[in-house]
């Protein structure tokens, strides 16, 4: 088996999520290269080159791929895949916007999502939303896959594996190209790779109250995140709603605040170790999946427990 | 310019999902089916379009069995000015769908398709990448915001942690996310027009396409129940158990 995985970065370093996918490729078993295509990129292959199981790291830097275009990276990926038997990318924004143009290009299927490795050929992988738990078998040549993070824990580091640059003509497609970026500003760690979650939901009333969540993220060294009802009725950013259709998490502690816990929202937490619900409403949802709830007003436990902790 | 727009019939987002007792599957007997809601949006989208004068023609196409006709009207009622429904009784993946719409595409040539980032029964998210491949064309994924000028599209693109703006050439992919816009509800006498307007039939397999999937479903089992816990009385005994019993802070 030879597994082709490609890095998620930002040019300067390594996003978690690659440590994760390097350990549902272990979990298949095989030679792991690991591709980290961007623009002055040299950071990130460096971090690559030091995860554990990692046997060999290619560097394709150009500015073709700064801004991961999935036509430019696609192209890229489907020319070096063609000798390997799997290739791998985390099912995030960027994994899932230029993999299934690689399966499309190679002729084969891409199964989405994979939670859980069978065999080398056989994955787990969630539809509807969740609901449902489908295990599938692929008979193509090559099984293309995007692994959801979460699901994983990270590969170690300690590796120094070798890391070669590729010298092919870069893939420029012509059809697309990068405007400009909006990401939001934060000091804290992201939703995804964060050891603690913090989220408030439609209890919140309103997004300045959503201040009252910083000062227990900032002693827990949290992420704040958000349900689809807050986003929806305008408390907080898009992006830092947890659930079925924004961002699957399962760090080791969830703390849901205000938060009912539709099963659009559960779909996005469920994993998580340890879920803490705090809500007035002592039939809210939320407290058949909590390991602990407290039936209280969030504005007296807030501040209270900010005190405490 | 003229908009093709792929559409696919689902379970309707209300209903709860059943895994069927051999494992076979998800029961849908009986179930209430709908527009995949990113389908819905991608139609919305498209006639907001031709209202603003940017478009010329909007087509819907869904393949299926004969069902798929129900969803095609329900586009149609929407806005969309003709549909074409590709028979067949295969359930097919995302890789066969795309094949066969490029080869629509071919046939139609649109100046742009808008189609939904994933459905919600499948979760694949990959039908728009992969038709884009296939035909050659840019892609803009899960979409907030499309501006369509001067024979190029930028679309701006929910990504993690923000947003990406990038501009492609058209023709060109672009697949919807929620915030794209709220789609409208059919009005009776809408719903009444659609029912006279132009719904072609083709067989999947005129196409010439290959629609065997390597990928075999072994099976599909409902998902590990979590348990609830304990209720505590107040912030100390949370904190206290979180500290002592769960060991996580």
């Amino acid at each position: 088996m030879a597994i082709l995985l490609i890095a998620e970065h930002n040019n300067q370093s390594l996003k978690t999520e690659t440590h994760k996918v390097v350990q549902a490729a272990a979990d298949i078993g095989g030679d792991i290269t690991v591709l980290v295509a961007g623009f002055n990129c040299a950071a990130a292959a460096s971090e690559a080159a030091m995860i554990s199981g990692v046997n060999k790291v290619l560097v394709a830097d150009n500015a073709a791929y700064e801004h991961q275009l999935a036509e430019n990276i696609a192209a890229l990926v489907a020319e070096l895949g063609k000798d390997f038997s799997h290739i791998l990318t985390a099912a995030t924004t960027t994994g899932k916007n230029f993999l299934p143009r690689v399966a499309a290009l190679l002729d084969v299927a891409q199964i989405s999502d994979v939670i859980a490795i069978e065999s080398a050929d056989t994955f787990v992988r969630p539809i509807y939303a969740g609901n449902a738990i489908a295990t599938v078998q692929s008979a193509d040549a090559i099984k293309v896959l995007t692994v959801r993070p979460a699901a994983f824990r990270a590969a170690e580091t300690g590796n120094s594996a070798p890391v070669e640059a590729i010298n092919t003509t870069a893939h420029d497609a012509g059809v697309s190209g990068y405007v400009s970026e909006e990401l939001t500003k934060s000091e804290r760690p992201e939703l995804t790779a964060a050891r603690v979650v913090i989220s408030g939901g439609r209890g919140m009333q309103n997004g300045e109250n959503f201040a009252l969540l910083n000062g227990i993220a900032d002693k827990l060294g949290a992420a704040i995140g958000a349900s689809r009802a807050a986003v929806d009725a305008g408390f907080v950013p898009n992006d830092m709603q947890v659930g079925q259709t924004g961002k699957i998490v399962a760090p080791e502690l969830y703390i849901a605040v205000g938060i009912s816990g539709a099963i659009q929202h559960l779909a996005g937490m469920k994993d998580s170790k340890i879920i803490v619900a705090i809500n007035k409403d002592a039939e809210a949802p939320i407290f058949q999946v909590a390991d602990y709830g407290l039936v209280a007003d969030l504005f007296t436990v807030l501040p209270e427990l900010e005190q405490q902790l | 310019m003229k908009i093709l727009v792929p559409v696919k019939r689902v379970i309707d987002y209300n209903v709860k999902v059943r895994v069927k007792a051999d494992q076979t599957g998800v029961d849908l007997a009986n179930v209430k089916m709908a527009l995949n809601p990113f389908c819905e949006i991608a139609v919305e989208e498209a006639v907001r379009l031709k209202e603003a004068g940017t478009a010329s023609e909007v087509v819907v196409v869904s393949i299926g069995t004969t069902a798929v006709q129900e969803q095609l009207r329900t586009a149609l009622a929407l806005g969309a000015d003709r549909a074409l429904h590709i028979e067949t009784d295969l359930n097919l993946d995302s890789l066969q769908v795309a094949k066969l719409l490029a080869k629509v595409v071919a046939d139609e040539q649109p100046g742009m398709v808008i189609l939904g980032k994933q459905a919600i029964d499948s979760d694949n998210n990959q039908t728009g990448q992969m038709l884009a491949a296939l035909t050659g064309m840019g892609q803009g994924t899960f979409a907030s915001k499309v501006v369509v000028n001067d024979g190029k599209v930028q679309v701006t693109r929910e990504i993690d942690g923000g947003l990406q703006t990038v501009e492609l050439t058209l023709p060109a992919v672009v697949s919807t996310d929620l915030r794209l816009n709220e789609p409208r509800y059919a009005s009776l006498p809408n719903i009444m027009k659609a029912k006279k307007k132009p719904l072609d039939v083709k067989a999947a397999d005129s196409y010439g396409v290959s629609l065997e999937s390597k990928v075999t479903l072994l099976k599909v089992a409902a998902p590990v129940v979590r348990q609830g816990g304990v209720k505590v009385e107040s912030v100390a005994e949370l904190v206290d158990k979180l500290k002592h019993e769960a060991k996580v802070i």
